[in-house]
């Protein structure tokens, strides 16, 4: 291996951090994306157009500003940060939790949208179907819904991942950058680019980015192709 | 077995359909917008109606007076859709087994082996429904629906999508279901040849409301519902035995009340029941016995009724011997022969018009049933 290429261990921890703060980021915000996404596609409620506009705030604000509202919101001494450290002692505030929050609230929209899509490209004559075959609704989206839109949830998941991944402006609001704890690679690689000779290092993060973005893409293309043969036995 | 007395209204349609039916297949027949959609979601249990009664085998489903509404997936009411509607996701064995996994073991009462051989798809097993022609998705959706064991089997239009020779590979196993498993079906159609071939009983249905029901050959018979049935279609149903078959020729045989009379060769045992159909366009009426002539079949009976002597068509109704048919002949024919209720009459009918359309194993409700061994003409 070229000598350009051997990383530092902050480097390193850099990577390691981005990858388990964008994977919990998308894991955790699935469940809330697939149950958004299923009343914006199925449900008419009142105020359904505020609720739809609040979803993709994140995606037309300034990023600052939405990690400054999460600052307010759920730093030590805002309201919901309060609350979760009392009721599930789990702290936001310069933590990797919020990193992993702001990531994950900035790709909400992004999986929200595919998995909506997803859900209203489904013929809802085959759920009614399984319904006369004896399945209750909680089991007509487990075994029919749920494997039909899975190309979708993949793709949402993808973008999110990649938002997550490439995230910068609401974590450093949000919850700073401290190396080890929030200093995910767009951090790392800002820093980097602030100190005299960090040209190689930010150099060696970049790659990385690259990659990993690239490989997301690569295996969520082919789980979804593996996914759309499978529903449509070709 | 069935009841049904709902009112309903969607949109600025108005349906108010009353009518009861006994065990077999009870046929909803009418013109495409009569309302025969709505009638089977209604049972099925798809559409709440706005007011009235489903029950079925004495189980309440639906009574909005006493708020009863049993939703669809609790009524165990099998549905098989003109669509087929299978799950693009699954292999048709899964798609088969789906309503099993949801159905109390102890009243499971179809096994996947009998059902597979009933249909035939054995070989379709391992597919997906995207490989199936049309025939065959329906096929899977008519086994599908049979596995989760209902008591009741709804069929709307199940053939309407496929083409002739489709239809003629499916009518077999739906006079199947009726016959060896004895299950009772509601079928909707609005083609009078799948009506008349699997019906016991029929229900007529026109704008939203229920013209007639009845036993199917008594209902066939009125000259008064064939605006309904459309006129080229139109005609009456004679049940008859299957007597002897004429190899020399490659005819069968059929005797009836009627007389005896001779269709294109069947392979159906002899004294096999079957229902047949004649088309009142098929029908000539000869006052005196007719001599030298092509048709087989003439058939010595009284003029029972003269429809409405207006236009150049007129319906009339022959009593062969406590058997009716009818037949439609010019008004200047009724003119001519100064025909008049009592006249005694023949009815000549063509070998040719009594094609294997117009023959189905009889369905009466009480028939023993009929072996594997006549499953298609």
């Amino acid at each position: 291996m070229p000598p350009w290429l051997h990383f530092s261990p902050e480097e390193l921890t850099a990577i390691a951090l981005s990858l388990k703060v964008s994977i919990w980021a998308v894991v955790v915000s699935l469940p809330f994306g697939v149950a958004a996404a299923m009343l914006l596609a199925r449900c008419d409620f009142w105020g359904k157009s505020l609720f739809t506009g609040i979803i993709h705030l994140p995606l037309v604000l300034p990023p600052v500003v939405t990690g400054f509202i999460l600052l307010i919101l759920f730093g030590r001494h805002g309201p919901l940060g309060i609350f979760f450290a009392d009721v599930f002692h789990l702290v936001f505030a310069f933590r990797w939790t919020g990193a992993a929050l702001a990531c994950g609230l900035m790709g909400f929209p992004l999986m929200v949208r595919a998995i909506r899509l997803s859900i209203e490209a489904i013929d809802r004559r085959v759920e009614i179907a399984a319904g006369t075959l004896g399945a209750n609704p909680a089991w007509v989206f487990i075994t029919i819904t749920l494997p039909l839109i899975l190309p979708g949830v993949l793709a949402g998941m993808v973008l999110a991942f990649a938002r997550a991944l490439g995230e910068f402006g609401a974590t450093i609001t949000f919850v700073s950058s401290i190396p080890g704890q929030t200093e995910t690679l767009p951090l790392a690689i800002y820093t980097f680019t602030q100190v005299p000779g960090g040209e190689l290092g930010a150099l060696r993060l970049t790659l990385v980015s690259v990659i990993i973005s690239l490989a997301a893409v690569l295996v969520s293309e082919w789980l979804a192709r593996k996914a759309t043969r499978h529903t449509h036995g070709t | 077995m069935l009841e049904v007395d709902v009112s309903h209204r969607l949109g600025s349609f108005n349906l108010d359909v009353r009518f009861d039916s006994a065990e077999g297949l009870t046929a909803l027949f009418g013109r495409s917008g009569a309302g025969k959609t709505s009638v089977v979601n209604i049972i099925g249990g798809l559409i709440r109606p706005d007011r009235g009664r489903v029950v079925v085998d004495g189980r309440v489903l639906c009574d909005t007076q006493r708020r009863i509404f049993v939703p669809a997936h609790w009524r165990r009411i099998g549905y098989v859709f003109q669509e087929g509607r299978l799950f693009p996701h699954l292999t048709v064995r899964q798609n088969l087994l789906y309503g099993r996994w949801f159905t109390p073991a102890a009243q499971r009462h179809e096994r996947l082996d009998d059902v597979v051989d009933l249909l035939g798809i054995g070989h379709l097993l391992g597919r997906r429904p995207a490989l199936l022609s049309g025939g065959e998705k329906q096929r899977v959706a008519i086994g599908r629906a049979l596995l989760a064991s209902p008591r009741l089997l709804l069929m709307d239009e199940p053939l309407a999508s496929l083409d002739d020779a489709r239809k003629d590979e499916i009518l077999p196993y739906i006079e199947r279901l009726r016959d060896e498993i004895k299950l009772p079906i509601v079928y909707v159609s609005h083609a009078i040849t799948e009506v008349t071939r699997l019906a016991s009983t029929l229900v007529v249905l026109s704008g939203g409301r229920v013209a007639a029901a009845g036993l199917l050959t008594d209902i066939m018979g009125r000259p008064d519902l064939f605006p309904l049935a459309g006129r080229y279609e139109a005609g009456s149903v004679l049940e008859a035995k299957v007597a002897e078959h004429d190899t020399a020729f490659d005819l069968t045989v059929l005797s009836c009340a009627a007389g005896r009379l001779r269709v294109p060769r069947v392979d159906l045992a002899t004294g096999s029941e079957i229902r047949l159909r004649i088309r009142a366009r098929d029908i000539i009426v000869a006052v005196q016995q007719p001599q030298g002539l092509s048709a087989l079949n003439v058939l010595p009976g009284r003029l029972a009724e003269i429809g409405p002597l207006e236009g150049p068509i007129v319906e009339v109704r022959i009593d062969l011997n406590g058997q009716f048919v009818t037949a439609r002949i010019t008004r200047k024919t009724v003119h001519d022969l100064q025909l008049a209720p009592g006249r005694e009459v023949f009815a000549v009918i063509k070998t040719i018009a009594l094609d294997h359309r117009s023959l189905g194993l009889s369905g009466r409700p009480h028939d023993t049933p009929q072996r594997a061994d006549h499953k298609r003409f």
